[in-house]
């Protein structure tokens, strides 16, 4: 079977605004499809994990999700909270999930690891490490 | 020496000093790689994007250091905002200043962060010029035909 998964479909979950357009841009051409979200609440509805409006339509899309990348520090819920969320939802649970940070803080990191995060990226991201990324994701899609 | 060259001269001297006195490092190079033929107008976007979101960030701080009750973690909240952004966009100094910033919120230090706030504010409107003229000259380079130098 053809397995290769050509277009990577990310959701990237950022408050800032800066950083959201600059991790679209580094994944768009990186040959990811992106979509982007403001906040943890609003990743989880496109998701279909929030029952907004009976979200039967949003597992539709969310299946489509391959990868999902987030800031931790976000107001409201945090990028680990919406990372246990994600874990525990039936669906969801075997998407990746890549946690972001500005700050380098051991303990913030092996919490995240614990809890099943992919990997724990820290902020400004660069080239190199959407390429990281793109690797480790492509060897569990053919493996 | 023709116009394109004149310019291209003066593109790399002011470039080199942006990033030689610590304005600019090597995140803003990384932007700069990130925008193509595809993409044309991409540092463009993200720098006015800083620009809005900085002036916002600015006035959010003052009126959150005049409150009657200053309300530190909220203060430290949108510094927090600040110190991402100008980090994400390469703008250094900006970015260390934030740094400073923070220490003193955590000490609850409301002389120090009205300092601060001064500072910060100085070191984005210095930043936000050289950007200007940075931009400014990329432009007249390409409206005369020639291609922008790429710093390493």
């Amino acid at each position: 079977m053809d397995a290769a998964v050509e277009k990577i479909h990310v959701l990237a979950v950022d408050d800032n605004i800066i950083d959201r357009k600059i991790v679209e841009r580094l994944l768009k051409n990186s040959s990811c499809e992106v979509t982007t979200a403001e906040n943890a609440e609003r990743a989880l509805e496109y998701l279909g994990l929030i029952d907004k409006n009976q979200g039967s339509g949003n597992y539709n899309r969310a299946s489509k999700v391959n990868m999902i990348i987030t800031d931790y520090c976000m107001p409201g819920m945090t990028g680990y909270e919406l990372l246990k969320k994600i874990k525990e939802s039936s669906h969801m649970k075997d998407v990746p999930v890549v946690i972001m940070s500005s700050e380098n803080v051991p303990t913030r990191i092996n919490e995240c690891l614990e809890e099943g995060a992919e990997m724990f990226m820290i902020k400004p991201l660069k080239y190199s490490d959407v390429k990281k990324l793109r690797c480790h994701l492509l060897q569990q899609y053919s493996g | 020496m023709d116009i394109v060259g004149q310019l291209q001269k003066q593109y790399v001297d002011f470039s080199t000093s942006l990033y030689r006195e610590g304005f600019l490092d090597d995140q803003f190079i990384q932007l700069q790689k990130l925008q193509d033929d595809t993409n044309p107008d991409f540092v463009v976007e993200v720098v006015s994007l800083f620009f809005e979101d900085s002036e916002k960030l600015l006035n959010n701080l003052a009126t959150a250091l005049q409150q009657q009750v200053v309300d530190f973690k909220q203060i430290d909240a949108h510094v927090h905002q600040f110190k991402g952004s100008s980090s994400s966009i390469g703008a250094n100094r900006v970015k260390n200043m934030c740094v400073a910033f923070r220490n003193f919120c955590e000490e609850n230090n409301l002389d120090g962060c009205m300092r601060c706030l001064q500072q910060v504010k100085h070191e984005y409107y210095l930043v936000k010029n050289k950007l200007e003229t940075l931009l400014r000259l990329e432009r007249q380079i390409l409206e005369h035909g020639g291609t922008v130098p790429m710093i390493a």
